[in-house]
């Protein structure tokens, strides 16, 4: 099976060393033919679950509830200015 | 005192022959003489700990009643936020992380004045079977300094095994709580799926993951599964539902139980001490009055493939909120947004996570999405459909929780496979959001067997009465590794 490491890590916004690009692609390749048994399962007319729980939309007062407590959210930023998170430049 | 259960202490805080202080020290000082061998915890939080321990001792010498947990000395898995409390999951990514805000189960334990001991290991993000995926240190199974305590709650299971604390809590996405308890031979519980809120525990698969106990007994599991199960506004998938009074089942009586031994977990590819072990489990059980019959779920074999689909595929969407901007480690390689990313991810993530946000993220993506991904919720649907005809038959399944005892620590880290597949008998229980507890059975070379029990969808009264009514007519719980 041929998987494209770059593709996939680049969508992951993962940067990975060649070393970790050909381990992983082995590795993935492994798990990948574990998971072809599941096509020996006909589900032609099965749904799919996504959760197990008979739930459906749950809905609440839009109502606002103030967080106090916003420098300890802050003070978790690697880089901040103020109340905001400063990030690398976006736009040249 | 710090080899007790919770249930044992509370009757000697309230009779006044120990205070929670004592207590609590006794924790720590077994803490300092075995933790260097363990190294069950990645933080303590003695003094935290001493301050809920006075409160207690407080309440008792005014004369007040304490509740059922109050005093009591409790680890945290490090995936379960604690406000001003460190908070890690065992990844550089988080290393210096320290949440704003505490977990529904936090604020409730803290309420009723359980005493916090520390922070426990485990693989980064819940993400392994062994704790040796830790971004830290690998922890040690107290049965067997050479060998792994399981995964991926293997601190939680091995502070509670070593008497490092009298009790703790885990989480259970594929297993993580009932396979460390079973190598670590104590109890484990995973609840159904909404039945505890999860607010406040870092989100890995948000459709598997539950929070649960780890006890040396089902007393005290079903002691702290009342304290922490309920309805939550702010996990909207918690269950609106009563919540029983689960000490009330723990009667010591079998009797008219219809169990069902699962064929699938009892033959090939299990060990067979294991699967003797489990096997005179249900003789017992039977004797003491439960009808055994053995139940085949056919679509067992494909359990471990479809979650290794739809576990990293939920996983690759919650971790990509660790982007070095709002909390956590950040590059200082890179000069524009993108290449922070790349960088960021890069070095914060270890081995694991990094597989599995790849397997998830091409299980997701664009031309593979119906063939791997949707097509493991169809066999989710499987999976459950095939337990749902089972639970018409019987009341409990029994399995093995894990096929095998402990291995040693480095035997399966060079084949990621054979360490997923070291989760079979407990995936499919996630799958289908089903209660599940892991209790002792038995030993294999003085290494610790779990027995599996397994019940409906909020049946967990159920599954403690045939873990209790097994546990008071057997011994091995009482067993202790000679550390």
């Amino acid at each position: 099976m041929q998987i494209d490491v770059e593709h996939i890590a680049r969508l992951a916004r993962l940067g990975l060393t060649g070393e970790e690009k050909k381990l992983y692609g082995c590795q993935l390749a492994r798990i990948l033919e574990h998971a072809e048994t599941l096509q020996k399962l006909n589900t032609d007319q099965v749904p799919p679950l996504t959760h197990t729980l008979p739930l459906k939309n749950v809905l609440r007062e839009d109502k606002v509830i103030p967080f106090e407590n916003t420098a300890d959210i802050v003070n978790n930023a690697p880089v901040e200015e103020g109340q905001m998170f400063k990030v690398p430049k976006i736009l040249e | 005192m710090n080899t007790k259960t919770a249930h044992e202490l509370h009757s000697l805080l309230a009779a006044k022959k120990v205070s929670s202080v004592e207590l609590t020290e006794s924790v720590f000082e077994r803490i300092e003489k075995v933790e260097d061998r363990v190294r069950a915890y990645v933080t303590l939080t003695k003094e935290k700990a001493l301050q809920a321990a006075r409160k207690a001792d407080e309440k008792v010498k005014k004369g007040e009643t304490l509740s059922p947990l109050e005093g009591i000395p409790i680890a945290l898995k490090d995936n379960l936020c604690t406000k001003g409390t460190l908070t890690t999951c065992s990844s550089k990514i988080l290393a210096n992380y320290i949440p704003p805000y505490n977990a529904t189960i936090i604020e409730k334990l803290q309420k009723i004045g359980a005493v916090p001991t520390g922070k426990t290991n485990l693989d980064e993000f819940a993400m392994g079977s062994s704790t040796e995926n830790s971004g830290f240190h690998p922890t040690h199974n107290p049965w067997d300094l050479n060998r792994v305590p399981g995964g991926s709650s293997g601190g939680s299971a091995a502070a509670v095994a070593a008497d490092e604390c009298i009790l703790a809590l885990g989480s259970d996405t594929g297993g993580s709580i009932r396979q460390p308890a079973a190598f670590c031979g104590v109890v484990g519980l995973k609840p159904t799926y909404g039945r505890v809120s999860r607010y406040g525990l870092v989100a890995f698969a948000s459709s598997l993951d539950q929070i649960g106990p780890l006890t040396k007994d089902v007393t005290d599991c079903a002691i702290l599964l009342n304290a922490i199960s309920g309805h939550d506004p702010k996990d909207s998938t918690s269950a609106d539902l009563p919540v029983p009074d689960h000490r009330k089942a723990l009667v010591n009586d079998a009797k008219r139980f219809r169990l069902g031994l699962i064929t699938e977990l009892t033959g090939k590819g299990i060990d067979e001490q294991v699967v003797k072990a489990v096997r005179e489990a249900a003789r017992k059980l039977e004797s003491l009055g439960a009808i055994v019959e053995e139940v085949s779920l056919p679509t067992f074999e494909y359990a471990v493939a479809a979650y290794y689909l739809i576990a990293p595929a939920e996983a690759s969407s919650n971790l990509a909120r660790y982007d070095g901007v709002k909390y956590g480690h950040r590059s200082q390689e890179g000069s524009d947004l993108i290449n922070m990313y790349y960088n960021t991810r890069r070095e914060g993530f270890g081995p694991e996570v990094k597989r599995r946000i790849m397997l998830g993220t091409y299980a997701l993506s664009a031309g593979y999405y119906d063939a791997y991904y949707l097509k493991a919720l169809k066999v989710r649907q499987l999976i459950k459909e095939d337990f749902d005809k089972a639970f018409q038959r019987f009341d409990v399944l029994l399995s093995p929780t894990a096929p095998s005892v402990s291995f040693k620590i480095g035997e399966k880290t060079a084949d990621p496979l054979s360490m997923y597949l070291s989760d079979i008998a407990t995936i499919p229980v996630n799958l289908a959001g089903l209660p599940a507890i892991s209790l002792p059975c038995g030993f294999a070379e003085d290494l610790p067997i779990g027995l599996q029990l397994i019940g409906e969808a909020f049946a967990e009264e159920k599954l403690l009465q045939v873990a209790y009514t097994y546990e008071q007519n057997t011994e091995w719980h009482k067993r202790k590794p000679g550390l």
